[in-house]
């Protein structure tokens, strides 16, 4: 099987979010692959010692990418690229669904995994416009994949709710919580990811002019959440605290 | 300028989802004075139209097909793009919902349009419409426009207020028929697991559970007391990791991200990963034995003690005050 996954190099989510000048500041900040993304590596490596074939990790990005692709080769996959995204100057999902479009048309594609969201961006649209840009199914916020000759039977997170459901593929998958636990790159693997074929792409190997991919949407401005006034801790018998607190729910809150 | 601008209403078990009456008041903001049609998909949906059009609506579309009985991508994007090419919409807004989430990603990509995802509020500024959405889960936000095509967003449930319903309110409904064919999946079974029928995602009060209920048993108390309240229940990645419960209750950033009226959280020490999921509930209540955990520093109001002595005295507190009402 030809399973690809779509991979981002995210903020790690223990970082504190600083702005400066109305933008995230990323400087010295740590970075990690999209927690969501490990679902999808995993479950691709499974599915390939399963069933054969290859595994190869895709991201669009810039350079400093290389590092996650890495740690996704050590982790068990075969191949990884690179499409360098440095030239876009705006940029949004559009682009990104473009970019993965044009690379992959030329592939042949069992099955794409790709995380449920991205822990930074968080929109969860890269997967889906991908799939309908390469005109095949798609199904997001998967937990269960089963997959026997040319179909899957997959089972989805539909707010809290399970659906389960028959595709043929080529299928896009994207992976939700629960799905698998994602293993850890090991030395040996950590060894053998340095040994294996990292391609580096620009948008000219894959036909694409920066103006094509230009972002559809654009970010007017970043800022942080307003901050919270310290709350009030409650003192006292516990069944006086009990009643204290849902008179503030009522009559302070208003909540109740 | 005043724009056309679609609203997809959800059904869920036969009745319109909150959240698709608070779309409607995104879109009369986005339409800008000009006009708001709500589209219903279905097979028998015409009885709903009425609600919708009380709710704001100034039209409705109807399309009833045996196809989109149930939902699947495939139905929804080919008798939704059929409706946008007939009517021409200057804007289209769908809940940030399981449907909203799957569909339109494909729609934007089938247009070539751009998408805001998860806005949480919109204004108009002059010729702009400005979406504010949740980034980093919520650890910071940011405002966005569309640069060219339709005005195209999907809004978290729980954050846009729905207009008031207004019984006098009429509108015209137009019933349009559409070509299903070629579908790609089948939708073997849908099984429940939610309880009380409240998706976390819309529900107005959240009792969560941490590590602190010790047991998939000790998730009873928040049960009862999410009942007396008409909440949901859910859960920190601890006790998720620790098999107390399913994953699809997790809150957290990567969990599902919450914004309900009250969140009261019992037993969670209040890592960071789970406080970008929930941070941004408008009053947060924690109970914890540990008076040093971090949950602390974020509630509203927190009563230091063991959850199974708190929560069912809170329980018994609210049930009381009900009768006494």
């Amino acid at each position: 099987m030809n399973i690809f996954v779509i991979l981002k190099r995210t903020f790690d989510t223990e970082e504190k979010i600083t702005i400066s000048n109305g933008k995230v500041n990323e400087d010295g900040a740590e970075f990690i692959i999209n927690p969501y993304d490990e679902y999808a590596v995993e479950e691709a490596i499974t599915l390939r010692d399963a069933h054969g074939g290859e595994v190869t990790v895709i991201t669009v990005g810039e350079e400093e990418s290389e590092k996650e692709l890495r740690t996704a080769l050590a982790i068990g996959a075969d191949k990884a690229v690179l499409i360098n995204n440095e030239d876009v100057e705006d940029f949004d999902q559009f682009s990104t669904s473009s970019i993965l479009a044009a690379y992959l048309k030329e592939k042949e594609v069992d099955i794409i995994l790709a995380g449920n969201v991205a822990v930074d961006n968080g929109s969860g649209q890269v997967g889906p416009r991908l799939a309908e840009e390469l005109g095949i199914p798609a199904l997001t916020t998967i937990t269960k994949l089963t997959v026997d000759g040319g179909k899957a039977t997959v089972e989805r997170d539909i707010e809290g709710d399970v659906e389960v459901v028959e595709v043929s593929l080529p299928l896009l998958v994207t992976c939700q919580q629960g799905l698998n636990e994602p293993r850890y790159p090991s030395l040996p693997g950590i060894m053998k990811a340095k040994k294996k074929p990292l391609e580096k792409l620009d948008l000219d190997d894959i036909d694409l002019d920066e103006d094509d991919v230009e972002a559809k949407t654009k970010t007017v401005e970043q800022f942080l959440p307003p901050e919270k006034e310290a709350g009030k801790i409650l003192e006292g018998e516990m069944e006086k605290q009990v009643q204290e607190l849902v008179s503030l729910l009522r009559n302070e809150a208003k909540v109740m | 300028m005043e724009k056309k601008v679609l609203v997809l209403a959800e059904i869920r078990e036969g009745e319109i989802r909150n959240v698709s009456f608070e779309a409607i008041a995104a879109a009369k903001k986005v339409a800008n004075g000009g006009e708001v049609v709500g589209l219903l998909l279905g097979e028998r949906v015409s009885h709903l139209t009425k609600e919708l059009i009380q709710h704001g609506a100034d039209r409705v579309i109807t399309v009833e097909d045996r196809n989109l009985n149930v939902y699947t991508t495939d139905a929804y994007l080919q008798a939704i793009i059929q409706v946008i090419d007939y009517e021409k919409p200057e804007g289209f807004i769908l809940g940030h919902t399981a449907i909203g989430k799957d569909v339109s990603p494909r729609i934007a990509a089938k247009l070539k349009t751009g998408l805001i995802s998860d806005a949480v509020s919109v204004e108009v500024v002059g010729e702009e419409v400005l979406f504010t959405r949740p980034i980093y889960s919520g650890k910071a936000f940011e405002k966005k426009i569309v640069q060219e095509g339709i005005v195209f967003a999907t809004i978290r449930p729980n954050n846009i207020q729905p207009l008031d319903k207004e019984p006098s309110r009429t509108g015209h409904v137009t019933s349009i028929a559409v070509d299903i064919k070629d579908l790609r999946t089948i939708v073997k079974d849908i099984v429940r697991k939610t309880t009380s029928g409240i998706d976390l995602s819309e529900a107005k009060v959240i009792v969560s559970g941490g590590r602190g209920v010790k047991n998939a048993e000790g998730f009873k108390p928040l049960q009862e007391l999410a009942n007396v309240l008409g909440g949901a229940v859910g859960a920190s990645r601890g006790a998720c990791d620790a098999d107390y419960c399913d994953y699809s209750m997790q809150i957290g950033q990567t969990g599902k991200v919450v914004t309900p009226d009250l969140y009261i959280a019992c037993g969670i020490s209040g890592a960071i990963q789970h406080v970008a999921g929930m941070s941004n509930s408008k009053v947060i209540i924690a109970i914890n034995k540990d008076p040093e955990a971090p949950i602390f520093s974020i509630a509203d109001y927190g009563i230091v003690g063991d959850l199974f002595e708190v929560v069912p005295m809170l329980t018994e507190e609210i049930k009381n005050l009900k009768v006494t009402n």
